[in-house]
């Protein structure tokens, strides 16, 4: 499988030379007819494809004005070539974006437009044949939605959407991957990605709180489908097993407990994560979505809180509302749904959690912005508030903090390189090279800053940051939770942490006294 | 058939055919829905800031200043010049001639060189940097040679061979009396005339179609309120109904 090299990691982010079919050979494994089937596409390749193609890339044209305007739009200015992480990291030609949306835009020109239909060469429109559409599987698998080249198009052209809406197509003739599909069926049945079910949850769960009791002396809660409990945490399902993302997890519960709210995971929602938006399916992304409505029904919650998880919360803040809306039978106080780092940075600013950053020295970190916080929601009332709040809880749990140069972060960031459906071992060479400009920017404030550790808010980046770091001679624990950092400093009232600091009990009141 | 009356059918044809062409594209782009929120964060939270945002983009091409400074002096350039010369060309349409318009004669004069130096250097781009000759079609390249035949053959009437103007205007005006009035038969002026009818024409076939494009660019034309307005398109609205019946039966 790893039959390539490595990227050299240079001091600066260079723009590569074009190059043909470099990366051409790059096809993630085609899915299975079941997961198909259930998710209501073709088992397999249906015998007049193209023409199905062509009819749903019309009904598609019809329903997203995104999709139409983008296709027509774009002049050719070359702005967005050299933006995107996966042409920096392979060089390969079909990876500039609006090469790659001229694979499907040479399509739409053919059949839907009079200069493509009438003069086809002169505006490079082409028939749909198999070579076309094996190059759309192979290049609609080599985009991440990460959308960065929007951010530069002076249109705002998103080839995210043009994946999004490649993928759908691809999918509605019955060419899907399996990655992506086998993922939606396993959360649509069982409540969440892995496949966890219940009674696995309960287990680490239970672990997880044993595990806490012995390190602060605080029994602190994780619970389960608990009825009547006030908010609905809807995290990530890798945040119940997989490092360093446990480590959040373990960080939410000792917020809420220490905020004295009372909280629950939900077996059927267990999964904030929705996999139906990496394949532009409206419908599979709204069946997930109802999940976590039903479960909030189901549980009797107020509020809905969603753990760090990047394309979760794309979802979750932009969509959740249109898909699953409206959500009247909550607490209008607040807004549906929230950040965790919302909920941790109001009490931090009310003065509701004590922290003892220097629980965090044997750290200095630097943070990556995840593209769908990024580029993609928002937090807190102000634009940009997505840049903000996680970094002001990172600066108030630790000492040394230190930001990536300013073209690779907020909404310039890189991508991790695994996002938009690729996190599969089937793609790990597009893993690696993509990962090319983040892990530059992080060469950088290592050099310069001494910075040892990255902190993320995403699911998806911190497990391919975790797979592809050693490659580029980087420890793989070198990337770690935000809310794993609050977990290290927060002092929980009555902990082991507490009476270290404030000497024993009866001690306590003669300190008080003193300082006073 | 005389000149003139060749030319009066063309530029009634080509005007026919840009606005209706123009009008049925915005007509279908108005008509799409934009099913889910997906503007480019960080992104305004008001109507009004949307409005500062897209004027942002409009006037100043922000977004490609940030991208690219090289396209952006060029492009900018171009477009900037562009719109000079367009209002300055409002004389021939117009007597008396509004005030704001004389008051550029000169400006746009001069805009017209600035306008070629743009697109000589927006077509340097295209052959000299390997990304962007990739992404380049034939109809790019042709495009750039329309505009600057249309900018050169310009800038000569105005600097080198000059046409009768008078009756130039006289036929302009004619043309929206429906009174077809004689057009002087000087070579440039009818390549120059020609060139401009053949870019009215395929403007609604074309990669032109940014112009209207970038207003219902979805990316750029939202606001940023998700949680506090549900935003529904009218064929998800069907479809929730269709599945509350099914759930419900
Ligand atoms: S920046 Fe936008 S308009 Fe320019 S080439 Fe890329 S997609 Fe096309
Ligand atoms: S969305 Fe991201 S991955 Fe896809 S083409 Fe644009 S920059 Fe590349």
């Amino acid at each position: 499988m790893a039959d390539f090299e490595t990227p050299k990691l240079k001091d600066y982010i260079e723009i590569p030379k074009v190059q043909e079919g470099v990366m051409a050979h790059s096809r993630p494994f085609e899915s299975k007819e079941q997961f198909q089937v259930a998710l209501g596409y073709p088992g397999e390749l249906v015998d007049n494809w193209e023409e199905k193609a062509i009819e749903k890339m019309g009904d598609l044209l019809g329903k997203y004005r995104s999709f139409r305007v983008f296709l027509d739009s774009c002049v050719k200015c070359g702005a967005c070539t050299d933006k995107c992480h996966y042409y920096l990291g392979t060089s390969d030609a079909k990876n500039m974006p609006v090469a790659r949306q001229d694979l499907l835009r040479k399509v739409y020109r053919r059949y839907f437009t009079f200069a493509g239909k009438y003069f086809p060469k002169l505006v490079g429109a082409v028939d749909l044949t198999k070579e076309v559409l094996d190059e759309w599987y192979s290049y609609f698998h080599q985009c991440s939605q990460c959308r960065r080249c929007s951010v530069f198009c002076p249109y705002g052209i998103d080839t995210a959407e043009i994946s999004m809406a490649a993928r759908e197509i691809m999918d509605s003739v019955g060419l899907g991957q399996k990655y992506c599909n086998e993922i939606i069926m396993k959360a649509q049945t069982i409540g969440n990605n892995l496949g966890l079910p219940e009674p696995a949850l309960a287990d680490t769960l239970a672990d997880l709180e044993e595990e806490v009791e012995d390190d602060t002396g605080v029994p602190v809660k994780y619970p389960l489908d608990q009825k009547g409990a006030e908010i609905l945490m809807v995290t990530p399902s890798a945040d119940f097993f997989a490092e360093p993302h446990i480590d959040g997890l373990i960080g939410y519960g000792k917020v809420f407990h220490e905020a004295g709210v009372s909280w629950t995971l939900s077996s059927k929602a267990s999964e904030a994560a929705n996999f139906g938006m990496f394949i532009g399916s409206y419908e599979n992304m709204r069946k997930l979505a109802l999940r976590i409505r039903e479960a909030a029904l189901e549980l009797g919650v107020k509020r809905i809180v969603f753990g760090e998880c990047g394309h979760a919360w794309r979802v979750a803040y932009s969509f959740l509302n249109t898909l699953a809306g409206p959500f009247d039978f909550l607490d209008p106080r607040y807004p549906v749904p929230q950040h965790i780092c919302e909920f941790t940075w109001e009490l931090i600013k009310e003065g509701k959690l004590r922290l003892n950053k220097e629980e965090n020295d044997h750290m200095r970190l630097t943070f990556h912005d995840s593209c769908n916080v990024a580029r993609a929601s928002r937090m807190g009332d102000k634009p940009g508030g997505q840049f903000e709040i996680p970094r002001n809880i990172i600066k108030a749990t630790c000492n040394h903090y230190f930001d990536m140069p300013i073209d690779t972060i907020h909404d310039a960031t890189y991508c991790c390189g695994g996002g938009g459906g690729l996190l599969t071992d089937d793609l790990i060479e597009l893993r690696v090279k993509g990962a090319l400009p983040r892990m530059t920017a992080l060469k950088q404030v290592v050099d310069e800053h001494g910075v040892t550790n990255m902190a993320a808010i995403c699911a998806i980046c911190k497990s391919q940051f975790t797979k592809v770091l050693p490659y580029y001679d980087f420890g793989m624990d070198m990337i770690v939770s935000v809310h794993q950092l609050v977990s290290n400093a927060i002092v929980l009232k009555g902990s082991i942490q507490e009476k270290e600091l404030d000497g024993v009990e009866d001690e306590e009141e003669t300190a008080a006294e003193a300082t006073e | 058939m005389s000149f003139s009356v060749i030319y009066a059918l063309l530029f009634y044809f080509a005007t026919g055919l840009l606005v209706i062409g123009l009008g049925r594209k915005i007509v279908q782009y108005a008509k799409t829905p934009a099913p889910l929120k997906i503007p480019t964060t960080p992104a305004p939270t008001t109507k009004a800031g949307v409005v500062l945002r897209m004027a942002k983009e409009v006037v100043f091409f922000y977004s490609l200043f940030r991208s690219n400074k090289w396209i952006w002096v060029f492009g900018w350039m171009f477009h900037m010049a562009l719109f000079l010369v367009l209002a300055r060309h409002l004389r021939y349409f117009t007597e008396p001639v509004w005030w704001w318009v004389d008051l550029i004669q000169p400006f746009g004069k001069y805009a017209a060189l600035a306008m070629i130096a743009g697109l000589l250097g927006l077509w340097a781009r295209r052959i000299v940097v390997d990304r962007v000759r990739y992404i380049s079609a034939p109809s790019d390249h042709l495009m750039l040679a329309l505009l600057l035949g249309i900018g050169i053959s310009g800038t000569l009437m105005s600097f080198v061979t000059h046409t009768d103007i008078v009756a130039v205007k006289a036929f302009f005006l004619g043309l929206m009396r429906f009174d077809i009035q004689p057009l002087p038969s000087d070579p440039i002026l009818l390549i120059h005339l020609g060139l401009v009818a053949v870019l009215m024409i395929v403007f609604p076939f074309s990669k032109l179609l940014h112009v209207p494009g970038v207003f219902f660019s979805p990316t750029r034309n939202q606001v940023d309120n998700p949680r506090e307005q549900r935003h529904l398109a009218p064929w998800a609205a069907e479809l929730e109904a269709g599945s509350q019946q099914n759930t419900n039966s």
